[in-house]
């Protein structure tokens, strides 16, 4: 008896525990929309110009040392 | 290419941490709400700075060991610690940022904020060291001790203190640590990958910084020459 009204306990927290969770406002009507996807392509945007500038400058600093070998 | 492999694994690591980190589900938690997902973003600034003081730290020492070339310690552990500063930075902004939404206010006098703050504060004070001493050996030697107290001082002010007292960082004082974000663990696959793409960002630019100190040095020698 006690083992089945500690499975029951169980049950009903593993039930009632989603549903409360559903509860905490999140940005649902955002992602809904798809409005989501512009930030992400905004931050996405930025990231690559960051990166591609990193890597620009890996490139320059490369082309360098290359001159300078050559003078060695 | 060969060699660059870790320079992509680093972009496509972030490249996926801002598409998963900002689409995937996360727990849902008051208070924190979607905030949450600054996880994925300021916490990476932490891991990415305590690293780069780490190898910043070894290098000084490697210095004061006399360890290989001289010079390249010193410049090794400046440039290190240069971009762990800019890190750090970028960690204590973003964290104003989100406390200011999470807890009400950007600077709750936590201690996390004022241990981290300090101890940007105290590296801080290493560049200046270096800034005042005019000769090179003297400078490399002074600065690499001084590096290794700041290291040591960072320790307890970032990972000791703020457990010992009432933080309202998670994991401190009481709080629970990850498993409070985590609670099914459907973050971990994201925080991870998130952590290792900005520590191999945070190493890629410092070792541009280094690459370009040791050019103006070849041509500084080249102008001795001549």
């Amino acid at each position: 008896m006690k083992m089945v009204s500690k499975l029951s306990l169980l049950a009903a927290m593993l039930v009632a525990f989603p549903l409360a969770a559903q509860e905490v406002e999140m940005a649902d009507s955002m992602r809904a929309d798809g409005k989501i996807n512009v930030l992400v392509a905004i931050i996405l945007v930025v990231l690559a110009g960051l990166i591609g500038y990193i890597v620009l400058l890996d490139r320059k600093a490369r082309r360098l040392e290359k001159k300078l070998e050559e003078k060695n | 290419m060969k060699r660059n492999w870790w320079k992509i694994l680093s972009v496509v690591l972030l490249v996926y941490t801002v598409l998963a980190g900002l689409l995937w589900d996360v727990p849902r938690l008051s208070i924190l709400n979607e905030t949450i997902r600054a996880l994925y973003f300021h916490v990476p600034m932490w891991f990415t700075m305590v690293l780069l003081f780490v190898i910043s730290g070894v290098y000084s020492a490697l210095h004061l060991g006399r360890w290989g070339s001289a010079a390249k310690t010193d410049l090794f552990a400046v440039s290190f610690a240069h971009t762990g500063v800019a890190f750090g930075l970028l960690g204590i902004f973003s964290g104003m940022i989100w406390a200011n939404y999470t807890w009400g206010s950007p600077w709750h006098g936590d201690p996390k904020q004022i241990g981290s703050a300090v101890s940007l504060l105290i590296y801080l004070a290493y560049f200046v060291l270096r800034a005042s001493v005019d000769n090179d050996e003297q400078r490399a030697r002074l600065s690499a001790a001084y590096n290794i107290f700041a290291f040591v001082a960072m320790v307890p002010l970032i990972f000791i203190i703020p457990r010992m007292t009432s933080s309202m960082h998670p994991g401190n004082g009481g709080n629970p640590g990850f498993n409070m974000y985590d609670l099914d663990s459907t973050m971990r696959p994201v925080f991870y990958p998130a952590v290792i793409g900005w520590m191999l960002l945070g190493v890629w630019i410092t070792s541009l910084r280094i690459r370009l100190r040791q050019i103006e040095n070849k041509l500084e020698e080249y102008e001795d020459g001549f």
